[in-house]
């Protein structure tokens, strides 16, 4: 029986195996490159996603996992509210340095504003912490994620 | 050095009609070097930033060596603005001859040249076209003023987005993904494999290569090649020696090791002094080998037609890991094209250059197919080339509050690792895959890095004064791993040394940390990067433990200097509170750009004085993961103050690799300041910090 996943707000057919990870089903058939794998092992936070609106890592778990949850990526991650100030907020405070942690980031800050559109530094700090950065963006990213809180 | 090879203007600026396109040999690695180069055409030009284009840098285009050493702006930057400004001043004398005026009377803007009574402005880029192509670019020439559009990261918003295209992301019609199997450790040897084993998996439409010990598999589906790899592993026999596990600290003596003295940053042969007498103060600092550990894995694509090899990788020496390549296939050099490709930040010379040759040999078994190579978590962690353990012995003397005499010891593998062009084939003989291989290449010996401040003694000369120093590098053979280049080199463990015994000697002398450093320093760009710190550091509230460092880089580069404030949980977790990083560059050129160098640096040092340690055991690896090897994480993250000394009248000095020694130094000396204890090895982990208290 064919897969059918929704992602960023549209029902997809998934052809692939279902027990392939989530983010091997985006990236390789459905075209959606902007979840990274940093780790496969959900441990690095690069692959994160929105399932049913918490952040996810989509880089272990199989595709069929996430049948019946929405799936929102970083491709579709501006038609939130709080993604698409995120988004504007990374910018404005050049929130990367070689960038492959930022798809994830941006989605994790999405995903904390949502749940809590004015944390504090402490909190930001720990809901961050999955996410690795290896080039030290972090001081970058939690201004970004300041600013656009509300 | 770039301009000297490429003198002409053309070299470096060209346009395409509709943009201008600069050329440079240097490469994207974290260290946006393409939007500093575009700010230094913007700057020159008066071109709207969206209309200056960064060539690809290929084997075919500029040879600029390595991209390493926070030289890039040195480098690429200066000859850049050289061309950009002899252009300038070309470009205005082509204005004059065709529509009058004096070269003063021309005033550039976005993108146009217009002086007063002209109707029409003259196009920047259709002037630049018609230059004298052989016009050679003046370095004698002023820069102009730094531009006051604020700096702007070239990609941000794909990156934000997620359309930006690392490595790992290319996909071209028709590619195979492929994966590497290594063996258990490095010095495993494949004994047998079971021949059902490449059945089963051509079932699953994978190809094995295999040459010697060297397997891959190749497959049209990402996953089922990932898959494949345990069915694959299932189906070797391993000849596997024990890995040597005797203590890596013990074996980096003198006793073994090629010994140079240094005198002023540079290494020679000769004979070794003996050791200072009368030093009263002694300590030896360690480090463990270490992972640069990019957030993405290696990878590459190669593309094999039958006669030429096409390559994309993310090397920071495209050009002298084309050669090893070549010589590794038994190809003349022009058969192999490589053109970079970024990937996640890398810190040195990480898993790139392996994957490179690995897509390779992948790409030659299968004809006319691109082959995108990926590592996995393991394989980087497992296998990338590791920064060596290092010592550090030091010993000084103290008269009358002043250091009289130091005695610096340096032991370490050697920091040079990547395939550059050598004696007997060093080049391949240094790429991964080659070991494996049948017949194998062995490792070559290591040559010492004679260069001033060029490997492990990176720092090892005090950038203080102090009338008698007896510095030695000690090169150490025969260690357990395969080394290479880690930002910094052993500038932080030599930093991490000197400057904790800063703090123990003017504990000695009974002077205050900044005062001790300050009558021991004579430049006043120093003393100003120290004074500042202690003027910023005076107005934060404190933490359990407050500590400072300095160090000026290579003793000719970016001044620094830290101060970190701690605490200390009750599980002895040292929880990093504020962070001041004061820095002297030069003249600054992406302002911006150098703050995010700075924290950057700073982050990547404090996660090395926390967290990071390779370990092995006789079987192999065993830190192969983000958890078996942790880093720095967001919930450590002090708070970063960043304060720049802008000296516009000296040369711009890099910064990338300014702040991780003296981020070390600071965190030990405030641990210190905390606890009373002295760390003399990183990383600073609860556990080791109970060792340390027991023993103490
Ligand atoms: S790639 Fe998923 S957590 Fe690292
Ligand atoms: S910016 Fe490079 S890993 Fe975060």
């Amino acid at each position: 029986m064919a897969l059918t996943l929704s992602i960023n707000g549209e029902p997809r057919e998934i052809e692939a195996d279902p027990e392939t990870p989530l983010a091997y089903v985006l990236r390789n058939e459905l075209g959606l490159k902007g979840t990274k794998i940093g780790c496969g092992l959900e441990q690095c936070g690069a692959c994160m996603i929105l399932a049913d609106g918490a952040p996810f890592p989509s880089c272990a778990a199989p595709a069929a996992s996430f049948a019946g949850k929405e799936i929102t990526t970083i491709e579709g991650i501006a038609s939130r509210p709080a993604g698409a100030r995120v988004q504007a907020a990374f910018i404005a405070e050049t929130a990367a340095q070689c960038g492959y942690c930022t798809a994830g980031l941006v989605v994790a800050c999405t995903a904390l504003l949502e749940a809590n559109p004015s944390p504090t530094e402490d909190e930001a700090k720990s809901a961050l912490a999955p996410n690795l950065c290896r080039c030290g963006a972090h001081p970058r990213v939690l201004r970004a994620l300041a600013r656009a809180a509300t | 050095m770039s301009l000297a090879d490429y003198p002409l203007v053309r070299h470096w600026i060209g346009t395409d009609g509709d943009r201008l396109v600069i050329r440079t040999g240097k490469v994207d690695i974290g260290q946006r070097i393409s939007s500093a180069l575009a700010r230094i055409a913007h700057e020159e030009l008066s071109l709207p930033l969206e209309r200056i284009e960064v060539a690809p840098v290929t084997t075919a285009g500029l040879d600029e060596g390595i991209t390493s050493g926070s030289l890039s702006i040195e480098h690429s930057g200066s000859a850049l603005r050289a061309a950009a400004a002899t252009l300038r001043a070309h470009v205005t004398d082509l204005a004059v001859a065709r529509s009058g005026g004096t070269p003063k009377d021309w005033s550039w803007q976005d993108g146009t040249l217009t002086r007063p009574g002209l109707n029409r402005p003259l196009p920047v880029l259709a002037l630049i076209a018609e230059a004298d192509p052989d016009l050679a670019a003046d370095p004698t020439l002023a820069p102009q003023p730094p531009a006051a559009t604020a700096p702007h990261m070239r990609g941000i918003s794909d990156l934000v987005t997620g359309r930006y295209t690392f490595l790992p992301d290319l996909d071209l019609p028709g590619m195979r993904h492929a994966r590497v199997l290594r063996p258990p450790h490095a010095r495993a040897t494949l004994e047998a494999l079971d021949d059902s084993a490449a059945e089963k998996l051509a079932d699953r439409d994978i190809r094995l290569i295999r040459d010697g010990s060297f397997l891959a598999l190749a497959g049209p589906d990402e996953w089922a090649v990932t898959k494949a790899l345990a069915t694959l592993a299932a189906a070797c026999t391993w000849d596997t020696p024990p890995l040597p596990e005797d203590d890596v600290f013990a074996r980096l003596t003198a006793e073994t090791a090629r010994r140079f003295p240094v005198t002023g940053g540079v290494p020679a042969e000769g004979p070794v002094r003996a050791p200072l007498e009368d030093t009263l103060t002694k300590a030896r600092f360690e480090r463990p080998y270490l992972l640069h550990a990019a957030l993405a894995p290696s990878a590459a694509l190669a593309e094999w037609d039958g006669a030429a090899l096409r390559i994309r990788s993310h090397s920071q020496g495209i050009h002298a890991l084309r050669d090893s390549i070549a010589t590794s296939l038994d190809l003349p050099a022009d058969a192999v094209e490589i053109t970079h490709h970024p990937n996640a930040g890398c810190y040195g010379h990480n898993g790139a250059d392996d994957a490179a040759l690995d897509a390779a040999l992948i790409a030659r078994a299968i004809p006319g197919t691109p082959i995108l190579l990926k590592y996995t978590r393991a394989d980087e962690h497992g296998w990338e080339p590791f920064a060596p353990a290092m010592a550090l012995d030091l010993a000084a003397r103290l008269v009358n509050g002043q250091i009289e005499a130091i005695d610096a010891e340096v032991f370490s593998d050697t920091h040079r690792g990547r395939p550059r062009a050598g004696a007997n084939d060093a080049g391949p003989r240094r790429l991964l895959s080659n070991r494996f291989r049948d017949p194998a290449w062995p490792a070559p010996e290591a040559a010492p890095n004679m260069n001033r401040h060029g490997g492990m003694h990176r720092n090892l000369d005090p950038a203080y004064t102090i009338p008698e120093k007896r510095l030695i590098k000690n090169l150490v053979a025969g260690l357990p791993h395969r080394t290479s280049a880690l930002r910094c080199l052993g500038n932080t463990t030599n930093i991490f040394g000197l400057e904790s015994l800063m703090d123990m000697l003017a504990e000695e002398a009974g002077q205050d940390p900044f005062a001790f450093r300050r009558v021991h320093l004579d430049d006043p760009r120093s003393i100003a990067v120290l004074d500042r710190l202690e003027a910023l550091a005076r107005d934060t509230p404190r933490a359990m433990g407050h500590g400072i460092a300095f160090a000026q880089y290579k003793n000719a580069m970016t001044r620094t200097a830290v101060a970190v404030d701690i605490d200390l949980t009750d599980a002895s977790e040292i929880r990093l509170r504020r962070a001041i990083v004061v820095a002297d560059a030069g003249r600054v050129i992406d302002p911006e750009g150098l703050a995010a160098q700075l924290e950057g640096g700073f982050l990547q040092g404090a996660s090395i004085a926390l967290h990071e340690e390779i370990t092995w055991d006789r079987g192999g690896i065993t830190s192969r993961d983000w958890d078996s090897y942790p880093v720095l994480r967001f919930d450590n993250v002090p708070e970063i103050t960043v304060e720049i000394i802008a000296d516009p009248g000296n040369p711009p000095a890099g910064a990338g690799e300014a702040t991780p020694g003296p981020a070390i130094a600071a965190i030990a000396n405030a641990l210190c300041d905390a606890t009373g204890l002295r760390m003399f090895r990183t990383p600073f982990t609860p556990d080791a910090l109970t060792r340390a208290a027991l023993a103490g």
